[in-house]
C-alpha cells in the first residue's frame, strides 16, 4: 500500500486517513485564519494561537474546474488524463470560509448550503512512490442520500 | 479636482501581434500619444509606466530617447495602468512637474495566467487552486444565488461586448457572437463559458497629462481628470486567490474606490454618461455595475433586459468591447478604458460613439489580490 504524503507541510495533518486543516486563531478578537499566519488582519493584534479547524461545514459557493490548469504548478493529471474537479468555499461554522477542491464536479450535485466534510484527495505519485494528497471537501452521507440539502 | 488634463492619447492595437514585443507596443503607444498633442518626448518632464510580463517599463527610454527624465515603474496587478495614471496625476497635482506621461503595455502567454507560489511550498497551485478563473466562477455563482441574476444575462453581457468590439478597429475580437453562441461555447468555470471570459493578451496605451491651466497649449480639446482613486481590500472582502475568507463581509475595494472617486469629483453615479467597468468575465461587469453605485444589487437583470447598458442605452457600459473583446494585457488594460473615454468625450469614437454629447465618463479596474482603481473624466 502506498503512503500518503501531504502536498506541503504546515497546511493540514493526516490522522487515520483524514485531514485536519491547520489554522490560526487571534487571541484578541477570535478571528480564524487559514493557512496559519501571524498578525491579525481584522484587529491588527500580533498574538495568534495554532488550532485545527472544524472538519465539517456548509457549501457557500462553488465552481467546476473544467480545463486542465497549467503544470507547473498543478500536480494533478493534465492533458488527456485530466479529471475535472469542483472548487468551492466551505463555511466552517463560527470560524472561517475555506477554499478547497470538491470531490464532486457535476453541477447538478452541487447546491449552496449542502453539508460537506473534509477528506483527502489524491494528486499524483511522487518519485519515491508515495501518494501525494491534498485536502478536499466531499458531500456528507446525509446530504447525498436524499436528505435535506438546503 | 480637475487640476490635471489629458491632452494626448496613443494606443497600440490590442490582441496578438506576432513579432512585436510588449515593450515595442508601449513605445508605439508613446509615439502616438505624443503625435496626438503635437509634442516631443523631450518635452516630457516625467513618466510613470508599468507592465507585468513585458519588462521594466523605464528601459523603453533607450528606444524613445535618453532625455534623463525621471521614470517610475509601477506594478500593481490588474490596476497597474490605473495606478500609473493616479501617480502621474499626483505628480502634477503636487507641483513637481507640469507635464508627463502614463504608460502601460503587456504581452502574456496564451491561456489562463500561470500563478506560482514559493518553490517546494506551492500547495495552492499544486492543488489546482491558483486560477483566477475559479474566483470569478465562484463569485458570480454566489451572486446569482443571492440576487437572482440569470445565465441569460451573462450571455447578454458577453454578446454586447463582442458587438461593440466588432465596431472598434483597435479591438482584438471583432466578430459579433450571439447570446446562443456564447452559451453554447465550452464551459470553463461553471457557470462561465469560454466566450464569457476575457483572455490575457497584448497591447499598449500611453497618455500625456499636464496641468489643467496649461492644457490649451497642447490641444483645443483637453479632457479633465475629476478623480483618480485606488483602493485595496478591507477585512471581510471576497477576493481572488484567497485560501480562506472571513465570515464577516465587506463591500470590497471597488465600492470603496468608487465612493472615494465620486467624493473627489463632487458628483454621483447619476451624473455619469458612459462607463468602462472591469469585465474580466461577463459576471464581473454585472456585479461591478452595482459595486460602482450604478444600480442596486439585482437590478442588473432588468437593466440588461431593457438594453440600458448598450451604446444607445441609459448608461452605456464597455463601449469599446471591454476586456472581453480587447483581452487583458495587465499593464495596459486600465489605460485602455481611459483612452476609450477620452475618445467618447471628444466625440471621436466613430461608429460606437455614445449619442447625446457625453460630458462625464467613468472607468473602473479590478484585480488580484483585491485592488480597484476608478477614474472620472469630464470635458
Amino acid at each position: 500500500m502506498t503512503t500518503n504524503v501531504a502536498v506541503a507541510d504546515g497546511i493540514f495533518t493526516i490522522d487515520n486517513g483524514r485531514p485536519k486543516l491547520l489554522g490560526s486563531r487571534c487571541t484578541n478578537c477570535d478571528n480564524h485564519m487559514f493557512p496559519r499566519q501571524s498578525g491579525c488582519p481584522k484587529c491588527m493584534f500580533n498574538e495568534q494561537e495554532d488550532i485545527e479547524l472544524a472538519t465539517t461545514g456548509t457549501l457557500w459557493t462553488w465552481t467546476v474546474q473544467a480545463f486542465p490548469p497549467k503544470a507547473p504548478p498543478y500536480l494533478g493529471p493534465t492533458g488527456d488524463d485530466f479529471v475535472p474537479y469542483g472548487v468551492g468555499y466551505v463555511e466552517l461554522p463560527g470560524q472561517v470560509r475555506v477554499e478547497a477542491r470538491l470531490t464532486v464536479s457535476d453541477p447538478e450535485q452541487l447546491i449552496i448550503g449542502m453539508e460537506m466534510e473534509l477528506v483527502l484527495d489524491p494528486l499524483c505519485i511522487d518519485e519515491d512512490g508515495n501518494q501525494v494528497v491534498t485536502y478536499a471537501f466531499a458531500p456528507t452521507q446525509s446530504s447525498t442520500s436524499g436528505g435535506d440539502a438546503s | 479636482m480637475s487640476n490635471v488634463a489629458i491632452v494626448g492619447i496613443g494606443m497600440h492595437e490590442f490582441g496578438r501581434t506576432d513579432g512585436v514585443s510588449g515593450m515595442d507596443q508601449g513605445v508605439i503607444a508613446v509615439r502616438r500619444a505624443l503625435a496626438d498633442c503635437g509634442k516631443q518626448w523631450s518635452d516630457m518632464q516625467f513618466a510613470v509606466g508599468g507592465s507585468m510580463d513585458g519588462g521594466a517599463a523605464d528601459t523603453m527610454v533607450s528606444r524613445i530617447g535618453l532625455t534623463g527624465l525621471p521614470f517610475t515603474n509601477v506594478v500593481n496587478g490588474c490596476a497597474t495602468g490605473g495606478t500609473a495614471l493616479a501617480q502621474a496625476v499626483n505628480t502634477i497635482e503636487s507641483g513637481a512637474a507640469d507635464v508627463g506621461m502614463a504608460i502601460g503595455f503587456d504581452k502574456h502567454e496564451p491561456g489562463a495566467f500561470r500563478i506560482r507560489g514559493p518553490r517546494g511550498k506551492d500547495w495552492y497551485g499544486g492543488s489546482g487552486l491558483a486560477l483566477t478563473t475559479q474566483f470569478f466562477g465562484m463569485k458570480i455563482t454566489r451572486y446569482m444565488h443571492e440576487y437572482g441574476i440569470s445565465q441569460a444575462s451573462l450571455a447578454r453581457v458577453a454578446s454586447k461586448a463582442f458587438r461593440n468590439g466588432s465596431i472598434n478597429p483597435m479591438a482584438w475580437r471583432r466578430k459579433p457572437l450571439s447570446e446562443q453562441e456564447v452559451l453554447d461555447s465550452l464551459m470553463l468555470s461553471y457557470p462561465l463559458t469560454q466566450y464569457m471570459f476575457c483572455s490575457p493578451g497584448e497591447g499598449g496605451v500611453a497618455m500625456v497629462l499636464c496641468r489643467a491651466d496649461k492644457a490649451k497649449d497642447y490641444t483645443d480639446r483637453p479632457i479633465y481628470l475629476q478623480a483618480a482613486a485606488v483602493r485595496t481590500r478591507k477585512f471581510g472582502s471576497f477576493e481572488v486567490l484567497a485560501p480562506s475568507i472571513a465570515l464577516e463581509r465587506d463591500a470590497g475595494p471597488t465600492a470603496a474606490a468608487s465612493k472615494a472617486a465620486f467624493e473627489m469629483a463632487g458628483i454621483g453615479p447619476e451624473d455619469i454618461d458612459v462607463a468602462q467597468l472591469q469585465d474580466t468575465e461577463a459576471g464581473a461587469e454585472i456585479m461591478h455595475m452595482a459595486e460602482n453605485g450604478f444600480c442596486e444589487h439585482g437590478e442588473q437583470e432588468q437593466m440588461l433586459a431593457n438594453g440600458d447598458t448598450e451604446i444607445n442605452g441609459r448608461l452605456p457600459v464597455n463601449t469599446d468591447g471591454g476586456c472581453l473583446a480587447n483581452g487583458e494585457p495587465i499593464g495596459a488594460s486600465g489605460l485602455r478604458q481611459v483612452y476609450e473615454n477620452v475618445l467618447q468625450l471628444r466625440g471621436d469614437a466613430g461608429e460606437r460613439q455614445v449619442p447625446n454629447d457625453p460630458k462625464v465618463a467613468y472607468t473602473h479596474v479590478y484585480g488580484a489580490p483585491g485592488i480597484s482603481g476608478v477614474t472620472i473624466l469630464s470635458r
